[in-house]
């Protein structure tokens, strides 16, 4: 639907720059909100939007510009004052407190320590719950409640303070389909009453569907501003890397022997997040298999499995034919496993340390040294190899690589793990925080290694990534492992019904 | 009033602040002065008078940096893996009883230094030992172990000193029998009292220093201490690399001891070390961790001590300045570092 064009503007962006050192992460960008309305702010990583969001909300001062909501300037660098003015704002990580009840998480930071409790919170909590469609009870302890029962109440949370303009930081990050479908209900309950949402996401088909208008950032700067229903995804695409570009789909392949194999593979619980249970699967040669599921239902302890760092504590995991017994990392790699960690920045990469020592982290030893001494000139050559033929963009291989974006430092990682021509590959969330130029460099690696012959794990929360790059596709939740459904044989939806558990029980009871 | 990163500190950022730090410690210098009734500037001239302004003076501070050279390296070492070795005086203790042990009879001929030293080195590295397997295996915080062990040690050492080591000769006094003289360290020219134990200590420092750069044990200790997560998933044995690297420390540290002993007092007393353990830490963060720096920094700081013994002596003002004078320098030093990463901005 279009929105009038008249209505009045509740938030005012006014040139705003903000510079960090050298870079800077916003270039005069100015934006206006009007009353009921979705605007996605969409961008790359590192194009600005949380940096923009920031400054909004009062947590870093802009160098040039202002804000102004309903009219007013909003002071800068004062968090308080922005909430006073109404801006609520919903982070990706949420802030709540796990052994408070909703009731008491929304309250909490309402009320002077001394004063009287609001008199109706609870009556309050209930009508927005009502009035929003945000179902969650009042009385529930937050640590048992789902990531998807969580982002309400951060909304209600919001919405409790009298917000009339919701910021949503990458909302949809950790939901399942069908849970994005409700958060979307919510969002346009909200913008009929005459609230007006910002809606920060790299994932076009959301903004597509969810956003009157999308403002796109690149290099801090604004290098678009449309009506979402007079443009498509791939103009937006277009938008945000600054060309036309294709995402990589790969084609089926006969796949080849099994190189590893999971049988009945068992790890222990961890607090909330489940372990693996009684989980198999096969991992075949020249064969890409998508492992979907919403974060924490295990994906994180298969990893660990094939990545060397745990043992499973029951169930056998065999490579190449041989069941493993000496499981490290050291033994994963000497085996052939190539990993891409899921975290880029703690297990990935050590930031103080340069592109060449980060290079040589996991070959340090066979490749790199004799006798205990480091060949640091042989070392500098892989790295700038690397460099080279995975077009890391830097100044060179002696930068610390905390300075590189986050699409750099994969591209070295990506490059470190194949270096070694690994035949078992574990690409966990491999493209997670990327652009989209990034993305489909990093898939096409993937897609390429399947095509010599390796056996890739491709550990994803992206549905669309699962579905265009897998060969089979398993989903896991609660750590149990769906069966492999075949390249295009099953819809998201069907899909997303695994992921939230109810195919399990069905295929339990049976 | 909030904290910002800074991603490339400018070249004046990271020179001007450490100057800056030793331009306030000198200023806190003159303000005790004024405080204890003296002239301010007549003090600072004193104590880098005391420090540096002969041949003798210059002679006592290298050799007053030489255990501090020890300890800092030990911390040094330490503290680039994150293993928080808190325990050098103990292990200085060790490494000095060892050179009584071994430097009394029980062993001569020319072999009696070498294997003093070497005895020495791994008595200290046992002395880590329990704190680092503690650590390792059962996460108990070596801060605590390491630290405690210290009054352990103190303690032991009085035992001897009263009892097993005790100097028949000493008319009472708690100082162990002398060493042999195949077991003293001798001096590095003759006439002047400085003695092999330096060198050994810049020789210790080198060695450190290649070790971290240009080995893989270096790699995997620096790669440990920055990110311990990363350096295990990419394979290193990260509970093996801090034991060596508790050996190692613990070695340097016991090298103190042993070199106090066999280079400058001749024999084990429980006033051997005035806290070089302790002072090591200081030594060591000045240098930011670096072992060549800890050269430098660890005779700065034997200058501030040796300097202000003779400056007390002849301006009346207590020694104990010297100490007020580190703990300011340490912390002028830790803002200075924090500065040149993040700057203060309002709001």
């Amino acid at each position: 639907m279009s929105k009038d064009e008249g209505a009045e503007v509740v938030l005012r962006l006014d040139r705003i720059s903000k510079s960090f050192g050298a870079l800077k992460a916003n270039d005069a960008v100015s934006l206006a909100l009007r009353r009921g309305e979705v605007v996605a702010l969409l961008g790359e990583n590192g194009a600005g939007k949380t940096t923009l969001m920031n400054i909004l909300f009062g947590h870093y001062m802009a160098d040039e510009g202002g804000v102004e909501v309903f009219g007013q300037p909003l002071p800068p660098g004062n968090p308080r004052a922005a909430l006073a003015a109404g801006v609520g704002m919903v982070h990706q990580h949420f802030t709540l407190a796990g052994n408070l009840t909703v009731l008491e998480n929304i309250r909490l930071g309402t009320e002077r320590l001394w004063a009287r409790r609001h008199p109706d919170s609870r009556g309050k909590v209930e009508r927005l719950s009502r009035d929003f469609g945000l179902a969650v009870h009042p009385d529930a302890k937050v640590g048992r409640l789902s990531v998807g029962e969580r982002q309400r109440v951060e909304i209600l949370k919001a919405l409790y303070r009298d917000a009339r303009i919701l910021i949503l930081d990458e909302p949809t990050a950790v939901l399942t389909p069908q849970e994005s479908d409700a958060l979307f209900a919510t969002l346009r309950k909200a913008t009929a009453l005459g609230l007006s949402v910002i809606f920060i996401s790299h994932k076009l088909h959301e903004v597509m569907a969810i956003a009157d208008r999308c403002i796109v950032l690149r290099h801090g700067r604004v290098v678009g501003e449309v009506d979402t229903h007079a443009t498509d995804k791939g103009r937006l695409a277009a938008l945000m890397v600054g060309g036309e570009l294709s995402l990589p789909r790969a084609e089926a392949r006969a796949p080849g022997p099994v190189l590893m194999q999971l049988d009945g593979v068992t790890t222990p619980d961890r607090g909330a997040v489940p372990g693996l249970k009684r989980l198999t699967l096969a991992l075949r040669a020249g064969q890409i298999t998508g492992l979907a599921g919403v974060s924490g239902n295990g994906q994180a302890a298969l990893a660990e499995v094939i990545a060397g760092l745990a043992l499973p504590s029951a169930g056998t995991l065999t490579v190449h034919g041989a069941p493993v017994t000496d499981w490290s990392p050291r033994a994963a790699l000497a085996k052939g496993v190539g990993r891409i960690p899921e975290d880029r920045h703690h297990q990935g990469s050590i930031g103080d340390f340069d592109l060449t020592e980060n290079a040589v982290l996991e070959a340090y030893r066979s490749r790199f040294s004799r006798r205990g001494w480091m060949n640091w000139r042989a070392a500098r050559a892989f790295a700038q190899e690397i460099i080279a033929s995975y077009d890391v963009r830097c100044p060179g291989p002696e930068t610390r690589i905390r300075l590189l974006s986050g699409g750099n430092m994969q591209k070295l990682i990506l490059g470190r793990a194949m270096a070694s021509g690994p035949d078992i590959i574990l690409a966990n969330q491999p493209v997670r925080g990327l652009d989209v130029g990034a993305i489909a460099y990093v898939q096409s690696q993937l897609i390429a290694a399947r095509d010599r012959g390796a056996a890739v794990l491709l550990i994803s929360e992206d549905l669309d990534e699962i579905m265009g790059l897998s060969d089979v596709i398993h989903v896991i939740s609660q750590g149990r492992l769906s069966p492999g459904f075949a390249r295009g044989s099953m819809s998201a939806a069907d899909l997303g019904l695994w992921m939230a558990g109810q195919k399990f029980e069905g295929a339990d009871a049976a | 009033m909030r904290l910002e990163a800074i991603a490339n500190p400018s070249a004046a950022r990271r020179l001007g602040l450490p100057a800056l730090a030793i331009a306030a410690t000198m200023l806190v210098a003159m303000l005790l002065a004024l405080i204890a009734g003296a002239n301010p500037l007549a003090v600072l001239g004193q104590i880098a008078k005391g420090a540096l302004g002969s041949k003798l003076a210059i002679l006592e501070t290298l050799n007053r940096a030489t255990p501090l050279i020890f300890t800092g390296l030990a911390v040094a070492v330490a503290f680039r893996a994150r293993l928080w070795n808190i325990g050098a005086e103990a292990q200085l203790y060790a490494g000095a009883i060892i050179a009584v042990v071994l430097g009394t009879g029980a062993l001569g001929g020319p072999l009696v230094l070498p294997l003093s030293a070497l005895a020495a080195m791994l008595a200290g590295a046992a002395l880590l030992l329990g704190p680092v397997l503690l650590k390792t295996r059962l996460g108990v915080d070596e801060v605590v172990t390491t630290l405690l062990l210290n009054f352990i040690m103190l303690l032991l050492v009085g035992y001897l000193l009263e009892g097993p080591m005790k100097d028949p000769m000493g008319m009472g006094w708690p100082k162990s029998t002398p060493l042999i003289p195949e077991a003293r360290l001798p001096r590095i020219v003759d006439g002047l009292r400085l003695h092999w134990g330096f060198a050994l200590a810049i020789i210790a420092a080198v060695a450190v220093w290649v070790i971290q750069t240009r080995t893989t044990l270096g790699f995997e200790i620096r790669a440990v201490g920055q990110n311990p997560e990363a350096a295990r998933f990419a394979g290193m044995p990260v509970n093996a690399v801090l034991v060596k690297t508790a050996l190692l420390s613990g070695g340097l540290a016991a090298l103190a001891g042993w070199s106090e002993v066999a280079g400058l007092k001749g024999h084990l007393s429980s006033d051997l070390s005035p806290g070089f353990g302790y002072t090591g830490i200081i030594v060591a963060m000045l240098a930011l961790l670096h072992p060549l720096g800890v050269v430098v920094t660890a005779i700065f700081v034997a200058g501030i001590f040796v300097g202000s013994d003779a400056m007390s002596r002849a301006a009346g003002v207590p020694t104990y300045i010297a100490d007020m004078l580190m703990a300011t320098a340490l912390l002028c030093m830790v803002l200075a570092i924090l500065l040149t990463r993040v700057r203060v901005v309002r709001g």
